[in-house]
């Protein structure tokens, strides 16, 4: 369960025709093995474009993409999309069969054994949150956001080394998106696949991303770094705009009370205390609804130290 | 009455069931692969449902003239109208059923790599059932109520005892009624029995879940 790829977009230029601007504009992005890159931007971006290029259900006119080092165009279609994992918004169930039979579409199309197929059934279901007894409904007797595991379960089951999300979350209500974007986040750590993850929402980028990639109008890409980096210097006037004026705010959160230099402090110290897993963002807007100037930061019941809100501004 | 089951409805009632069913099997049979080649070269679907919709504006006497100068007052001649007018309602529901695919089930099968046909036999053939069933239970019982007029040609069907009773002085005809009423029977039991095969073979379309 540990297989990842390296994915890079090797000056990759697409452009449909009757129109004059690019939909890709010469991408060049390297993603390695493991990362979890969104792919994020405007419409008209591209940023779609750029996801299905890489299993090929839009094709490229010039320039190459490569999956650790082969040539996705190396492949015939079918055997390369087997081999990639695919969510889209509408997850896309098929109606017709039950959740069981949905997750086992690539294992049955790759010829693996009934057993084995039961076997890794089950273990989908737990890893994506799932009941054992859901194998047997049909798709139309699940809610939105359990339809939604389940087309994650049906794109992993063949433990393939990329996995392709266009908007996953994108029709979801806030909570359960909230909730499934903190569960892949955890799934990615366990899995350790490549994730390309595409969303127009710059919150969303900023909370999935180990690594985002912003694509302005006419498919050029603005900006490739980490979320920190991208919000402590934004490559341009475009990517300030698109991250949002409260860009400092946002890196905070980036941040736990864990992850900051505290100053020593006893177990008497005044202050509300907060548990060490609480963002900075959080700490510094708590401090400033409770007019104080610092917290108490604390794993259980031990003190871990004292945070002061001017502390906050020399993270950045 | 006793002696009318005997020797006329009950001949006249499998006559009947074998009329329908050579229709409704021979109609289907040409109405499938119409189907799927109008579903995968769908330039093909517009003309060959004008044709059929042509077929069936004939009026099925009109037709039987047509066609008795080339097959005679055969079996063969009531068999062609009546799988005429079974196409007309075959072809567009088995086209409808196979576009019934939602575009995000097409493209979920495609990004996992299934082929061509393998999303036809996969995919579009199971969701297309219970509308290709929902033709079959129009065709089967617009034909059994058709056939009765296959005794204008040939002493056979249920239409036959009918058009007897029709020419006789009596006022009271029994057998416009109990054939009749044979014909509503059969058309009801097939309906019956494909409601039944659609929910053995699309379980997950009966009411409620979809």
């Amino acid at each position: 369960m540990n297989t990842a790829a390296e994915i890079v977009f090797d000056h990759v230029t697409k452009r449909y025709v009757g129109r004059n601007e690019a939909a890709l504009a010469d991408l060049s992005l390297e993603i390695p093995a493991g990362a979890f890159c969104v792919l994020v931007g405007p419409s008209g971006g591209g940023k779609t474009t750029a996801l299905k290029m890489v299993n090929r259900l839009i094709s490229f006119d010039s320039g190459d993409i490569r999956i650790d080092g082969r040539s996705v165009r190396d492949l015939p279609t079918t055997e390369l999309r087997r081999g990639i994992g695919y969510v889209i918004q509408q997850v896309g169930l098929f109606p017709h069969q039950t959740v069981g039979e949905n997750i086992a579409t690539v294992p049955r199309l790759l010829g693996w054994p009934k057993s084995r197929i039961t076997e890794r059934t089950a273990e989908l279901l737990e890893l994506v949150g799932l009941e054992t007894a859901d194998a047997d409904r049909y798709p139309a007797q699940l809610s939105g956001g359990q339809r939604q595991r389940v087309g994650l379960a049906r794109a992993l089951a063949a433990d393939p080394p990329v996995l392709l999300m266009d908007e996953p979350f994108g029709a979801l209500d806030p909570i359960t998106r909230f909730r499934l974007q903190t569960e892949l986040r955890r799934l990615h750590r366990e899995v350790g696949k490549t994730v390309i993850f595409v969303t127009h929402d710059v919150d969303e980028a900023i909370r999935m991303g180990d690594r985002i990639a912003i694509l302005r109008e006419g498919g050029m890409l603005a900006q490739y770094d980490t979320p920190d980096a991208i919000l402590a210097h934004p490559a341009d006037d475009f990517v300030a705009q698109f991250v949002g004026e409260d860009r400092a705010l946002r890196r905070l959160a980036l941040r736990t009370l864990r992850d900051v230099a505290l100053e020593p402090a006893s177990n008497g110290e005044p202050g509300s205390r907060l548990s060490a897993d609480t963002t900075v963002r959080n700490a510094v807007s708590q401090m400033i609804e409770t007019k104080s100037e610092q917290v108490v930061v604390v794993d259980g019941d031990t003190v871990l130290g004292v945070f002061r809100l001017h502390d906050a501004g020399e993270l950045l | 009455m006793q002696s009318h089951w005997g020797d006329t409805l009950q001949p006249a009632l499998v006559q009947h069931i074998e009329l329908t069913a050579i229709a409704v099997v021979l109609g289907f049979a040409i109405a499938f692969p119409l189907a799927l080649l109008a579903h995968r070269y769908r330039k093909l679907e517009h003309p060959i449902g004008v044709f059929s919709a042509l077929l069936y504006t004939i009026p099925s006497l009109a037709l039987f003239q047509l066609l008795i100068p080339f097959t005679g007052l055969t079996w063969t001649t009531v068999e062609v109208a009546l799988v005429a007018y079974t196409l007309v309602i075959l072809f567009p529901n088995i086209v409808a059923g196979l576009h019934s695919a939602p575009d995000e089930v097409l493209e979920a099968a495609r990004g996992m790599g299934l082929t061509r046909m393998q999303t036809l036999t996969q995919v579009e053939l199971p969701l297309a059932i219970p509308a290709i069933v929902g033709g079959l239970r129009v065709a089967v019982v617009s034909t059994v109520a058709i056939a009765t007029i296959a005794a204008f040609l040939l002493p056979d069907g249920l239409g036959y005892p009918i058009v007897l009773a029709l020419k006789e002085p009596t006022p009271f005809k029994t057998e416009i009624y109990s054939a009749g009423a044979l014909a509503i029977s059969f058309a009801l039991l097939c309906d019956l029995a494909l409601v039944a095969l659609r929910r053995a073979l699309a379980p997950w379309a009966a009411r409620g879940l979809a």
